[in-house]
């Protein structure tokens, strides 16, 4: 597989960057497309160029560490997958790839692909927790709540902070990645407790990191390598008002 | 208003509140389509009525504050989010992952702002300090004057672009705005889905037709 690449080159968060094309001969359609980029900087490094730098972690889509826009879109082609999870059968011999980093809200480009995302952290240190160590799993059936709602915090808990949702939002908001945490937490009994002050909390980080507003196009959860869903921002809206008007 | 969703909250319940005042507006418009003779008299005495009743005046007035309200907080609300999303990419197709119209609300908002500077001109402002001329019950008579403007094809085709440009504003603004009011549970989210459709429907073409309806009742031979 021959390819043209695109992609995204900047020294660091001072200095503007650039697209650079590349040309990349034998690609392998079995390739992760993080293996594809690990391919190019082989070749980059043993020509005396400065490889390409991208975050990765785990490479098995769990971690929320990769997030590159490829090709127009925030991980890529594919619905319900992260970077590392995109292979390159996904591609066609001779295409043309845009690979450029995360941008919106508080993510700074660090170098080339590389984004700080470290908003996301201070946002959870603002409420994301419970404060009491509720030491470890208890047994299922003892806790006080429906199989569904389980399932239902679960399927909030799964965002892995990759920052997708921000990166395809027109406004550069963080609002599913933020509702998400709230939500996970609010619909089970150990964070019912703390509820209110979480979601003001957290709230508060979210607009002070600078993200934008919520416009409910539902972009995010289109885009997102986990599929979360927009409602997590409506229970969002709920728990704020709500504790607006009991605080 | 220093918090984003706050600041959401206000645009969602002035655009409700407009969208109240819509309807209204709507049942009061019905009365054009009367018989002739009828709707002159009833639409003249209903505008007399709207204009001097003090509950309605008062309701008026939160009418006023919720149209600059949502206008300015729109405004408000668009710089910051053009600062948060710090430019785009140099390929961008994030533009499939929704539906245009929940992206184009500004300027959606915008043509139906210049259109309401234009009908309140035309009829709100020759009503209440223009000279109008009185129908045989003693009334201003609007009636006429409503008939008259609908009489030329371009106003009748600047009403109907505003209006299909407030029906995609109200198709994603309804159920958005109660979204961001966070009441939006799953048991109801159909139901209050279909039913903004439903809303929109009724108003996009139930304002597009009654300047129509004018048009052929009163223009053609």
């Amino acid at each position: 597989m021959k390819l043209k690449l695109k992609i995204w080159r900047q020294l660091n968060a001072n200095t503007p960057g650039k697209l650079v094309d590349y040309q990349l001969e034998g690609v392998e359609e079995d390739m992760s497309f993080l293996e594809m980029l690990d391919y190019l900087n082989e070749k980059l490094i043993l020509s005396d160029e400065r490889p390409v730098e991208f975050d990765h972690d785990c490479r098995e889509g769990i971690c929320g560490t990769c997030g590159l826009f490829i090709n127009g879109r925030a991980h890529g082609p594919l619905a319900g997958t992260s970077t590392c999870q995109l292979h390159m059968r996904s591609f066609s011999d001779g295409d043309t790839i845009y690979i450029e980093p995360f941008r919106g809200g508080a993510f700074k480009v660090t170098r080339d692909l590389k984004i700080d995302r470290s908003a996301f952290d201070r946002i959870i240190m603002a409420g994301g927790f419970i404060s009491t160590p509720v030491g470890d799993a208890p047994e299922a059936n003892a806790i006080p709540i429906t199989h569904d709602e389980a399932e239902s915090a679960f399927d909030s808990a799964a965002c892995i902070g990759c920052g997708a949702c921000v990166a395809t939002c027109k406004n550069g908001s963080a609002a599913l990645f933020t509702s998400a945490k709230i939500t996970h937490l609010a619909k089970l009994p150990q964070g019912k407790a703390e509820a209110q002050q979480r979601a003001l909390g957290m709230i508060a980080q979210m607009d002070a990191e600078g993200f934008g507003h919520c416009s409910n196009t539902k972009a995010c959860q289109v885009e997102c390598p986990q599929e979360i869903s927009v409602t997590n921002i409506d229970r969002m809206n709920w728990e704020f008002n709500k504790a607006k008007v009991l605080k | 208003m220093n918090t984003t969703l706050a600041r959401k909250n206000l645009m969602a319940l002035t655009g409700l509140f407009l969208c109240l005042f819509l309807v209204v507006h709507l049942v009061g418009n019905l009365q054009l389509l009367l018989p002739p003779e009828k709707a002159a008299v009833q639409f003249n005495l209903y505008s007399k009525f709207m204009t001097s009743n003090f509950f309605i005046k008062v309701i008026s007035y939160l009418l006023y504050a919720s149209i600059v309200l949502h206008a300015v907080y729109a405004l408000v609300i668009t710089v910051k989010n053009r600062q948060a999303a710090c430019g785009g990419y140099a390929y961008d197709r994030r533009g499939t992952a929704s539906p245009w119209y929940s992206r184009y609300m500004g300027i959606l908002g915008t043509v139906i702002l210049l259109f309401l500077v234009v009908h309140m001109k035309d009829f709100w402002f020759e009503y209440k300090f223009g000279s109008l001329p009185l129908d045989r019950e003693g009334n201003k008579d609007l009636f006429s004057i409503v008939v008259e403007s609908f009489g030329q094809l371009w106003y009748l085709g600047f009403y109907t672009v505003a209006f299909i440009a407030l029906g995609y504003h109200l198709l994603h603004g309804v159920h958005s705005a109660f979204k961001t009011l966070g009441i939006y549970p799953r048991k109801l989210s159909n139901f209050l889905y279909y039913s903004g459709i439903g809303l929109t429907l009724i108003l996009t073409v139930g304002f597009i037709v009654i300047p129509i309806f004018v048009f052929f009742k009163y223009h053609m031979p």
